[in-house]
């Protein structure tokens, strides 16, 4: 029989954290910091938009676009909080998740060859999308002692002639690592010498501790260079209502629509509706839940220090990124040996890349009792290295 | 500052004042000396505890009374509303805005024990009008918590 698969696909490694997870999944008793989706219920409000939806037989398809309504709600949104001009009609397009948003860009953008650009550590989809979309992915290696920035040298030494999109995955999973203003700034004047196009992932933007996000394409002469992604997952606590949006130049949506019209024809309608009363009335929800995330955050890096664990401070995502160098040995090591005789599991920072080599992701989405819990088996642990 | 601490005491009168200050990156002397300070204020008028009484052995009834009332010259309502809330078995008095004019929250641990303070104590104060008496069959959710909901975590561990 002849093999049933192409070579693209077979080429793709397959996730090597599966196995952990796996382990993880039989064990009882284990305390997990490893999940990357907020602890909390979608807001009520939200949730009872979606079910009303359902109640008056909105059970149908939406456009391809999305909902008008709702594509007009996001360009508000996206003026009021990060000053982003957006034509509701012909630059906005909703998806279903962010991730949707990751790979109808990179199939739209790249021919065979063309260079993408993505720093790591950072989430795991980049790299395949753009093997499956026939691009070359070329690894940046964020540095800790830049915070997890990306500067402009590291920018500069990959860029080659066939080099055409660059990632921009900030406040990063899995480091909590923010771009501020004069950080984009300086990526921003490099893109706009080479020529480059930009997607950037903003899927975490209302999650920041600090200075309030920027968007790339709210620097001059980069809105039509950037693609903005973004999406309702993580600000409003609607990860399994997979919906998402992505913004840009008008000539990219429209052929990204066209990938997505015959690949998904629209995003779900009830979760459409839900995201509406989401954007109008859920600013207040997303204050409260950053707040507690803040309050975590600030737990987990003074126990941290009190077990003498260095950690540089993140001020985005729901993440830490501490360094476990001193111990030693290989994160997966690290991670396993926790699991095993703690009980507590964690994500080896190798998950998100090469140089994710000798750090942990620590993720605070989950309530204060669990995390004390946890950190306290933590600190048995690192006593006994 | 203020106000972010009365909101975790809200919810939880027992937790650690170091363990504030961490969550509020502020120091336990500030927090100490904020929390003394609006006890002084009677900001912070008594912790209490929350307890679903169904899941003990002990016998409660709770009724809620709407009450109308004549106002009394010089004095409005706090008057009656002061004789009615020196009575122990009255958990709480409010004046409301509508169809009746207090509403008072009773304990009694029977049926027969409400009904003879309304009928007794109540409905022959001077300024008593009316009362309607509803009782409470079942409490879900009291002082922003629901009763014996637990929550498990449903998320799967996988890469995101």
């Amino acid at each position: 029989m002849r093999d049933p698969l192409g070579k693209k696909v077979k080429a793709i490694e397959p996730s090597g954290i599966r196995k952990f997870f796996d382990i993880v999944s039989e064990m009882e008793d284990v305390i997990s910091l490893g999940v990357g989706e907020p602890d909390f219920d979608t807001p009520w409000h939200i949730r009872d938009e979606g079910i009303y939806s359902l109640e008056r037989g909105r059970t149908f398809y939406t456009s391809n676009s999305g909902l008008k309504e709702l594509r007009v709600e996001i360009c508000r949104y996206l003026r009021r909080r990060f000053g982003l001009e957006y034509d509701p009609l012909e630059e906005t397009l909703v998806t279903v998740g962010g991730s949707e948003g990751i790979d109808l860009a990179l199939r739209a953008m790249l021919d065979p060859g063309d260079e993408v650009l993505i720093p790591q550590p950072s989430y795991v989809s980049y790299l395949p999308c753009t093997v499956l979309a026939d691009g070359v992915p070329v690894i940046l290696e964020l540095k800790e002692e830049n915070q997890f920035r990306l500067t402009r040298e590291e920018l500069l030494e990959k860029i080659t002639d066939r080099t055409k999109v660059l990632v921009l995955p900030f406040p990063n999973n899995p480091t909590g690592a923010v771009m501020r203003r004069e950080d984009l700034e300086a990526v921003a004047e490099v893109v706009r010498e080479k020529d480059l196009y930009v997607i950037s992932d903003e899927i975490y933007s209302e999650l920041t501790y600090g200075e309030p996000h920027i968007s790339m394409a709210s620097l001059p002469g980069m809105k039509e260079r950037t693609l903005t992604i973004n999406g309702f997952s993580k600000s409003y606590a609607m990860t399994g209502w997979r919906l998402g949006y992505i913004c840009g130049p008008k000539e990219i949506i429209r052929q990204m629509t066209k990938i997505h019209q015959y690949a998904i024809m629209c995003a779900p309608t009830n979760s459409q509706y839900a995201a509406v009363e989401a954007l109008k009335n859920g600013d207040r929800d997303v204050d409260a839940m950053r707040e507690a995330y803040n309050q975590r955050r600030r737990y987990l890096m003074y126990a941290f220090q009190k077990m003498g664990l260095p950690c540089f401070e993140p001020f985005g995502a729901f993440y830490v990124f501490p360094s476990i160098k001193k111990f030693g040995m290989s994160s997966e090591t690290f991670a396993t040996r926790l699991l095993e005789e703690e009980h507590v599991a964690v994500v080896p920072g190798t998950a998100f890349g090469n140089c994710g080599e000798g750090f942990l992701r620590i993720s605070y989405a989950y309530s204060l009792e669990d995390l004390k819990k946890a950190l306290g088996r933590l600190e048995n642990f690192v006593k006994k290295l | 500052m203020r106000e972010q601490i009365l909101t975790f005491l809200e919810k939880n009168s027992k937790i650690d004042l170091s363990e504030l200050a961490v969550l509020l990156g502020s120091s336990e002397a500030v927090i100490a000396n904020e929390v003394a300070q609006m006890e002084k204020e009677q900001v912070i008028c008594g912790y209490h505890t929350l307890i679903d009484w169904e899941k003990t052995s002990s016998e409660k009834v709770t009724a809620l009374i709407e009450v109308r009332v004549t106002p009394q010259r010089g004095q409005g309502f706090d008057s009656i509303a002061e004789r009615i809330y020196n009575y122990p078995e009255v958990q709480s008095v409010y004046l409301i805005s509508g169809a009746f004019d207090l509403l008072v929250i009773l304990e009694g641990k029977t049926l027969r024990d409400v009904s003879a303070f309304v009928s007794d104590k109540l409905s022959t104060l001077d300024s008593v009008l009316s009362t309607a008496t509803h009782f409470i069959l079942k409490k879900y959710k009291d002082y922003g918590t629901i009763f014996g909901k637990k929550t498990k975590d449903e998320r799967m561990l996988m890469m995101s």
